[in-house]
């Protein structure tokens, strides 16, 4: 039924289309707004009309019916409590899509094929009001068509709405998302002091069901989550920043464009390869080199440690920053350049003397861009820094970073009134807050530094 | 040395006064030009005299830019550009194999059409060069080169009291006497200039050709416009080219009063181009 609506209603707009383009064209010129704006607008007046009655008929109608199949049931069938009206509402509508069980009631039963064919019936009037609406707005809009009628601002304005209602739902999810953290985030702060969130140096989220259980005073300390995300950050970053950056220039100054066609892609084919197949890289090959490495070399390596989740997400983050500094020193105008190599700069003095500093905001706002990646990347980590909450700045000791931790919490049953299932809200609000502060500073960065050779 | 004898350029034949009184600085003997396929430049010599101003002229996309900027050797940057036939700066070819472009580069210095000041201070501008040649030994030192650099670029007193703010912060006409400053700085023998007020108002524009007047005894000054007035006020020598022929060259009394080509005739009476 659903579907034959829709149907309706595009081929309904589609004939009004055409109806208003006809009658326009046969008006005398000049006209106000060309003869498709006309037709335009009156598949507007049969497509919104439709598309309104559909949305308050469907909020409404199917409610309203199956309340009533409900309280038409006899009175030791009617449900006491909510549990019960859920499960009462399933097995009328198991009845209505001619999927009972066979244990259900003769009276259910009945009660269900009734709701079945008030709903089909609803359906059908659905369909016949839609029609009514849909010839009533055209009928109304064609009789308005005159050779002034600015049938153009009339569509412009509809095509401004649809811009806005589509941006107003990108950004209320945006601002749903936040609210919801920050709500279940105040939950925690409720159970555990935030206070001893924020400078608790103790991780240890387990909280005990039975009084008498090991572990019944779980510690919510967050620094050492912080500082563990920081050193895998820290070596990360010391892999791609150097690398990245220098490839960038290699790419953006000295490759030939052969070289350049050949090896961009090549380099972008890393930032394709889903996160996942990086962490169990991480953790099947880096990690164990790294222990052995490590070991061989007197030190003591375990066998998960920030080292090797930090240098596998540091070639992950490479292609980023390298594909983002190439845009950039592209963008340095070759008037720079020129300059520089007139006055007998050799290619290094230009790049270092002239190109780098000159792309360097840009430059920044990449690495600011990496570090926040860097920090929401959860993956690697859960698989290669291991899941010990230890506070150390040792990164060849594991470690466990603020999004593993959410990650770990969240996975498999959970219920939602213990600390420990809502410190993962607070952990991904303080998250969210740290990423969105780095991002801010590089857009104002490369913002401020924009103009300087315009 | 007498010009233009073994070669073949088509019209101008007489050696033009000019050279009479000032050295060739710049001498080129059957160069060409090719841009992949393109042929821009076709068999050019010409004899650039010392301490004066050259003008190239001609229409649009006729090679002179091109010649220009293969002077310094600037369309190196350029992949597909390759050049053959003799080009001398005081009787050194400067295409040789063991010729060090950075060298050459810091004696023949240039000027571009749009002003590009690098992003940084005023003083930084100047000093760049003898940064990177290590010409300066000291801090007073290459204070003092900027402050002779400016004051021969005539921006001095505009800028004595900014000279730590950025160089892209001046007007169009300062960004270009900057510029040149710039190129003054490294203290080069030729200095060619593409088109250098092409991007500056009338009072801007007259404040370099000044300039350039003042320059000229100094320095070998090699200019390309697209104004035959301005070619007419400041250059001693013109050359007028035309689909990468070198039509003629001489005296630019000579050429602007009594031309011996035909095309040149026309387009300094302004019938093309």
């Amino acid at each position: 039924m659903v579907l034959v609506y829709f149907g309706l209603m595009l081929l309904l707009s589609a004939l009004a289309y055409y109806l208003g383009r006809g009658q326009a064209s046969s008006l005398p010129r000049p006209l106000a707004a060309l003869p498709t704006y006309h037709g335009a607008r009156l598949a507007l007046f049969a497509f919104f009309p439709m598309l309104g009655l559909f949305i308050l008929w469907e909020a409404i109608v199917p409610r309203l019916l199956m309340s009533r199949a409900i309280s038409s049931l006899p009175t030791d069938l009617q449900p006491a409590d909510a549990l019960s009206l859920s499960a009462r509402t399933r097995e009328l509508l198991a009845v209505v899509n001619g999927t009972p069980s066979a244990d259900i009631s003769e009276t259910v039963r009945a009660a269900g094929q009734a709701l079945a064919s008030n709903l089909s019936m609803a359906g059908m009037i659905l369909l016949v009001l839609g029609l009514a609406v849909a010839g009533a707005g055209v009928f109304w809009a064609k009789s308005q068509i005159t050779q002034q009628l600015r049938a153009r601002h009339t569509v412009e304005g509809t095509v401004n709405w649809l811009l806005i209602a589509c941006s107003a739902i990108a950004i209320l999810t945006t601002l749903g998302i936040v609210m919801s953290v920050v709500f279940e985030t105040f939950q925690f702060f409720t159970k555990v002091s935030p206070v001893d969130f924020l400078f608790g140096t103790k991780w240890s989220p387990q909280t005990a069901i039975r009084e008498d259980q090991v572990g019944s005073s779980g510690a919510f300390g967050f620094i050492p989550l912080f500082i563990g995300t920081l050193v895998v950050m820290i070596v990360a970053m010391c892999v791609a920043a150097p690398i990245g950056l220098f490839s960038a220039i290699y790419m953006a100054e000295y490759a030939t464009p052969r070289v350049r066609a050949f090896a961009k892609p090549v380099l972008e084919i890393l930032a394709g390869i889903p996160t996942v197949v990086y962490g169990f890289f991480a953790a099947l090959t880096v990690a164990p080199l790294v222990r052995d490495i490590g070991r061989a070399a007197g030190f003591d390596v375990s066998s998960e440690s920030a080292l090797a989740a930090g240098i596998v997400m540091g070639v992950m983050i490479t292609p980023f920053i390298s594909s983002l500094a190439d845009d950039v020193i592209n963008a340095v105008p070759q008037a720079m350049r020129d300059g520089s190599y007139a006055m007998g700069a050799t290619k290094s003095e230009t790049v270092k003397k002239v190109v780098l500093p000159a792309a360097l905001p840009g430059i920044v706002a990449a690495i600011m861009l990496a570090i926040s990646k860097a920090i929401g990347e959860t993956m690697i980590v859960v698989m290669a820094a291991g899941l010990a909450a230890n506070l150390t700045l040792n990164p060849l000791n594991s470690v466990t970073t603020i999004t593993v931790q959410i990650a770990t919490m969240l996975v498999g049953d959970q219920e939602f009134d213990s600390a420990k299932t809502l410190s993962a809200f607070a952990l991904g609000f303080v998250l969210f807050i740290f990423t969105l502060g780095l991002n801010i500073i590089a857009l104002h960065i490369a913002k401020k530094y924009k103009e300087q050779y315009d | 040395m007498s010009a233009q004898t073994a070669t073949k350029v088509e019209t101008a034949t007489a050696v033009p006064r000019i050279l009479g009184e000032r050295a060739p600085k710049v001498t080129a003997r059957n160069v060409d030009i090719y841009y992949g396929e393109k042929h821009a430049i076709k068999s050019l010599s010409v004899d650039i005299p010392d301490r004066a101003v050259s003008a190239f002229i001609g229409p649009s996309g006729c090679g002179k830019s091109t010649f220009l900027r293969s002077i310094n050797r600037m369309n190196d940057t350029i992949p597909s550009c390759r050049v053959t036939g003799d080009i001398k700066v005081d009787n050194k070819d400067i295409y040789a194999r063991d010729l060090d472009v950075v060298h050459l580069r810091a004696r023949v210095g240039m000027v571009f059409q749009k002003p590009n000041p690098f992003p940084k201070s005023i003083y930084e501008n100047v000093a760049y060069g003898p940064r990177i040649h290590g010409t300066a030994s000291g801090k007073a030192d290459m204070d003092d080169i900027v402050e002779r650099s400016l004051r021969r670029a005539s921006l001095w007193d505009e800028v004595k009291d900014r000279l730590n703010s950025p160089g892209t912060g001046l007007s169009g006409g300062q960004q270009q006497r900057l510029c040149i400053a710039r190129a003054i700085a490294v203290n080069p023998e030729v200095i060619l200039m593409d088109e250098p007020c092409s991007a500056l108002d009338p009072i801007a524009t007259a404040r370099i050709e000044e300039l350039i007047d003042e320059l000229k005894q100094n320095y070998c000054i090699v200019i390309v416009t697209h104004s035959m007035q301005q070619a007419a006020r400041v250059s001693q020598l013109t050359a007028f080219f035309h689909l990468g022929i070198l039509v003629e060259v001489g005296d630019t009394d000579d050429i602007f009063t009594k031309p011996k080509d035909k095309r040149t005739q026309d387009y300094i009476t302004g019938r093309f181009g």
